[in-house]
């Protein structure tokens, strides 16, 4: 009985995967997928998730650190404000980013000032997808620096190392399969990001038009491109699942195992 | 004693309850032209997003005159809502800002009888009331550094930009390319945009949250609206009824006051 409802399960995730790959025209897959809005789409994803995924790294990699290893008050309703953007509705998130610093928000307003217009543009996008994607690597960092825990360092800093040596040569080389799954999760999360980037940064292609965005648009003038151009989206999903889920916490467990190899040698 | 009497009250609900939920038309041959006609149902009417408040006023009119009838509305982009429709949404009524639109339904042999249009509209320039950029003519949104929102090109509003800008010998080179009529509106309204190019239907319905300026041209693009039945739909008659109040004096009455051109 229970494989019958696992199995439910499965066919429900499955499905509507198969259905898309069935609606495929594969006698003008390349076409489709080359054609000048897409491309222009596709090279404006990848470039505005790599930005975002490195802003992600650049901002979640001290804020992971500061909730796994900091003891101050009011840590608690931190971490949950930064998870926020997790179950945040991205319109609403996208919202949120346009009443801030679009034209009339208040930090808006500052850079409008100076000449710093942001609504519209392709750092509207980054800031978008940065906004829905930190708590991702900020999730997966502090949960393995949590598990790690700190014997590492404290050795390493019996032994004379500064602070700035023991994060780069033992916490980050020690935890860096949670943050290489937390950076792919990001990244991935970014390429995805539609609601939040149409509501903030608006729709041009080559500017603002991601690939999403690029979807929802060919989904009324062309149907076949929209299912070609998804295709390219579910093939890079597949690729992120099979990089970051091969077999959870090996890196650690490896990782872990090295050190206690190395401890006894 | 209680127990009859609530019995019968039990059976009394049930009994209204069904009949409220029945969608076979109780309307009499003779009582057809009079707004007496017991027609009762749901009908789903799937309009373009310029016509959001003059639909939701005809709706709750024809809510009125026949009490059994709920009207359900579902504003969009005309595109969005063809696609919706050939994917199989349940509508029984479509109203299109554009012609296009109405073809690509009837290509798929989704209408009913044959559309009707009802109406007309055209463009006009919307800036925010403090125009920022100073725009008073159709020529100044080519300026370096204004910040254009128009609509898509398969938008109805979208495509009559695009000929407007044709006929005025214009490049527009748009900040966005919204979906719907009512998003570029509200990028006006809220102040991120300097201007945006929707219907003079839509300027008068914003009334002062945004200053209208015309086009200004001699042959602008003309958007004819027709309406039709979705063939398929349970709610034929509904539909019908629908269509002609739209179309009659009532209907144009409430259209032409919000600025719409007569069909």
């Amino acid at each position: 009985m229970l494989y019958v409802v696992a199995g439910v399960g499965v066919l429900f995730i499955l499905l509507p995967l198969i259905g898309m790959t069935a609606k495929v025209n594969w006698g003008q897959f390349i076409e489709l997928i080359t054609s000048d809005s897409s491309l222009a789409a596709l090279w404006l994803s990848l470039k505005t998730a790599a930005a975002s995924t490195a802003l992600c790294i650049i901002l979640g990699v001290p804020l992971a650190l500061v909730l796994a290893r900091g003891q101050f008050p009011g840590q608690h309703i931190l971490r949950s404000l930064i998870l926020l953007p997790l179950v945040l509705p991205p319109v609403v998130g996208g919202l949120a980013l346009l009443y801030t610093f679009g034209r009339e928000g208040f930090i808006g307003k500052l850079l409008d000032d100076v000449g710093i217009t942001i609504a519209f543009s392709t750092t509207a996008v980054i800031m978008a997808q940065t906004f829905v994607a930190l708590p991702f690597l900020v999730l997966s960092l502090e949960g393995t620096l949590r598990t790690a825990g700190q014997r590492y360092e404290a050795v390493a800093a019996t032994l004379g190392a500064s602070p700035s040596t023991v994060l780069w040569r033992i916490t980050l080389p020690l935890v860096l399969p949670g943050l290489v799954s937390g950076a792919v999760l990001s990244f991935a999360r970014s390429l995805g990001e539609f609601g939040a980037t149409l509501t903030f940064a608006g729709s041009l292609q080559g500017v603002t038009r991601t690939l999403p965005l690029e979807i929802y648009l060919q989904r009324e003038i062309d149907p076949d491109a929209a299912v070609a151009l998804s295709l390219v989206l579910i093939a890079v999903a597949v690729v992120v699942v099979a990089v970051t889920y091969r077999r959870p916490s090996s890196g650690l467990r490896a990782a872990v195992q090295a050190g206690r190899n190395s401890h006894d040698a | 004693m209680k127990r009859p009497l609530g019995f019968m009250a039990a059976a009394f609900v049930l009994a209204a309850s069904l009949s409220a939920c029945g969608t076979t038309p109780t309307a009499t041959p003779q009582d057809t032209a009079s707004s007496a006609t017991a027609l009762s149902g749901t009908l789903t009417v799937f309009a373009a997003a310029s016509l959001t408040g003059t639909f939701t006023d005809l709706a709750a009119q024809f809510e009125k005159a026949n009490p059994q009838v709920k009207v359900d509305l579902s504003f969009d982009g005309s595109s969005t809502l063809v696609t919706q429709i050939i994917q199989g949404a349940p509508a029984d009524v479509f109203a299109s800002a554009d012609t296009k639109n109405m073809t690509k339904l009837s290509d798929a042999k989704l209408v009913a009888g044959s559309p009707a249009v009802f109406a007309t509209n055209q463009l006009a320039i919307a800036v925010p009331p403090s125009n920022p950029a100073n725009i008073s003519t159709f020529a100044d949104l080519a300026k370096p550094g204004v910040k254009v929102v128009v609509c898509a090109p398969q938008v109805p509003c979208g495509a009559a930009a695009v000929a407007d800008a044709a006929t005025a010998g214009i490049t527009l080179k748009p900040v966005s390319q919204e979906l719907n009529v009512t998003s570029v509106l509200s990028k006006v309204t809220s102040g991120e945009a300097d201007a945006g190019l929707v219907y003079v239907t839509d300027v008068k319905s914003a009334g002062d949250k945004v200053k209208g300026i015309p086009l200004g041209l001699a042959d602008p693009t003309i958007n004819k609206y027709p309406i039709a039945a979705v063939s398929g739909s349970k709610h034929q008659d509904l539909a019908t009824a629908f269509i002609k109040m739209v179309t009659g004096s009532s209907g144009q009455e409430t259209l032409k006051a919000a600025g719409f051109g007569a069909p």
